[in-house]
């Protein structure tokens, strides 16, 4: 908070008081809108934690998803382990898939675009593995047992309960996340890490033993991973490979960190609530064009949103390479200048 | 001896980049390396530093046989480097590329100490110690780099072309740096283009063309030789 001007904090209050508000004051659509924006958020600040803090591209982010989520509906409808369990089961899956990629990667010097590649191939792979996994439902999907009742009221232990409560528990995470990521950037290992990210060959001349903090990076950001996919499956109730684990799982995830700011600690969450709203009420725009005749009935509008996501990124790239949260902060005096940080 | 190398060839794939490369530091010494682009001296530094793994020979460090290991080890016996180009973190205030530098064990202890030993050694930086490493000036850089290989607190430093690219006025000030250095008790191994200068520092000196040492001796010897004038002074 010290790095924060006044201004800066009472704009953070207040974003925090309207998160803790929206079930209260928001409709049922605006709620399940909010739910996506930090779901994106939270998993925004997992893939940056690798590309943003620690320099490493990971395509493949779905994979660490779809093994939480897989594990933890795996272990609920086949043994009845509750979700508050099979979460540790989830992350210890989603890390040990992290530790095999980070040291294929990190072991053979696979850097760059190359180790991008690397988490595609094993993100793409598990997907195929998994349409024939016949025992996980295979491509006919896994689907998690539901009831009305069981959409009342809050049962933690097992994940089930309103969509207010699933609001809370994602908050909860996005916010957890947040915090984690802020005292790691500000500790040691983070600057190690931003180390690693400016310049791997002098961290290593300095002695920094970069297999281990590359390795931190990844074990953390696919755990983060796996926990979301346990929400993932819990709220959805329903699993398919290709929903869960597809490319575009993927591509999605790298959005909200890339619009918001790489490398920083708010831009994922600016950059999820941004994208999402905007990423809906277009297709609640094109849609209503439907409805009213504008566009014929009978357009394939699909992939309109998709259509906007890239052309968000595109512009971004273009204009404003750092994100829009570095601006914004700057325009807003939202952050001192680093010199006069307590 | 503090430090050996004996026999070392180093491939990157089937180029050889080093061919039965010897040298020897004595301890508090000032060793000069000096060569050609592309004749190997940055392939040694990074070799002795365990950053590459040579295909034969062996690395000695007081008496301790180090051949093919890991950098941070190396770096944790006391050998620090400046690599070359000022490989600073451009992201990092000045404050945080010396924490960066004080990552090994041997830097913890006594941290605060090294630090202020770095700002009273370089005020410059002392003045910039919370801005960000990338907005500062070439020589500024070089000196930060320094500095956190001080952070190491290394015993021997091996300097690769630490006045590459730098103005005149601050090509002097790391000359005087590195003497000062050696005179507190630092052994030294220095790789530079600016062969008279180094030449003059150096106790010691290696001639590497080509990936082989073609002559040495000391400073003075290389100094006076025909060949060294000719080639790497231009007389």
């Amino acid at each position: 908070m010290n790095d924060l001007t006044p201004f800066g904090r009472a704009a953070l209050l207040a974003f925090a008081a309207l998160l803790l508000a929206v079930p209260w004051i928001a409709s049922g659509y605006v709620l399940s809108v909010s739910i996506i924006c930090l779901y994106l958020a939270y998993m925004g600040q997992a893939w940056n934690l690798m590309l943003g803090f620690a320099g490493l591209l990971s395509i493949g982010h779905a994979l660490f998803v779809g093994l939480g989520a897989y594990t933890s509906g795996y272990l609920f409808t086949k043994l009845g382990v509750p979700p508050a369990v099979g979460v540790v089961a989830a992350v210890a899956v989603a890390m040990a898939m992290g530790s095999i990629i980070g040291y294929l990667g990190f072991r053979f010097a696979i850097g760059g675009v190359y180790f991008a590649l690397l988490t595609i191939a094993f993100s793409e792979f598990v997907r195929i593995l998994l349409d024939h996994a016949k025992f996980l439902g295979g491509t006919e999907g896994m689907f998690l047992p539901v009831s009305q009742e069981s959409r009342r009221g809050v049962d933690l232990v097992n994940l089930r309960g309103s969509t207010e409560m699933y609001y809370y528990v994602i908050l909860a995470l996005a916010a957890g996340a947040f915090l984690m990521c802020r005292a790691l950037l500000n500790g040691r290992v983070g600057y190690y890490w931003r180390a690693i990210r400016d310049n791997p060959e002098a961290a290593e001349a300095v002695g920094v033993d970069i297999f281990r903090f590359r390795m931190y990076a990844v074990l953390l950001s696919s755990g983060m991973a796996g926990v979301a996919g346990v929400f993932y499956a819990f709220y959805y109730n329903n699993l398919f490979p290709e929903q869960v684990l597809g490319i575009e799982r993927s591509i999605e995830v790298t959005l909200a960190p890339i619009v918001g700011g790489v490398g920083t600690l708010f831009g994922p969450i600016f950059g999820a609530f941004i994208l999402t709203p905007m990423g809906e009420l277009l297709t609640e725009a094109v849609e209503g064009f439907k409805q009213s005749g504008l566009i014929a009935k009978n357009v394939k509008t699909d992939g309109v949103k998709l259509m906007f996501w890239g052309l968000a990124v595109a512009l971004i790239v273009l204009l404003k390479p750092k994100g829009l949260w570095p601006w914004v902060c700057e325009r807003l005096r939202l952050v001192k200048p680093p010199g006069q940080r307590g | 001896m503090i430090l050996s190398a004996e026999g070392i060839d180093l491939f990157y794939g089937d180029a050889q980049a080093l061919d039965g490369v010897s040298i020897e530091v004595k301890e508090k010494e000032i060793v000069c390396i000096v060569g050609a682009n592309g004749a190997g001296k940055s392939s040694l530094i990074r070799t002795i530093a365990g950053i590459e793994k040579p295909r034969a020979g062996r690395i000695q460090y007081k008496g301790a046989d180090i051949t093919g290991w890991p950098s941070h080890k190396v770096c944790n016996l006391g050998i620090g480097q400046v690599a070359e180009g000022r490989q600073i973190f451009p992201t990092l205030t000045v404050d945080e590329n010396l924490e960066v530098g004080a990552y090994i064990p041997r830097g913890r202890a006594g941290k605060a100490a090294a630090r202020e030993r770095v700002y009273a050694m370089f005020p410059r930086l002392a003045e910039r110690r919370n801005q960000y490493a990338g907005t500062m000036s070439g020589g500024e850089q070089q000196m930060l780099a320094i500095g956190r290989c001080l952070m190491g607190q290394p015993e021997l430093i091996m300097f690769d072309e630490p006045s590459l690219g730098l103005a005149p006025t601050v090509v002097q000030e790391v000359f005087r740096v590195i003497g000062r250095l050696n005179e507190e008790g630092t052994t030294i191994i220095l790789v530079e283009q600016n062969v008279a200068v180094s030449l003059a520092l150096a106790q010691h000196a290696y001639v590497l063309e080509n990936g082989r040492i073609t002559l040495k001796g000391t400073g003075q010897e290389l100094l006076a030789n025909d060949q060294v004038r000719q080639a790497y002074m231009g007389l």
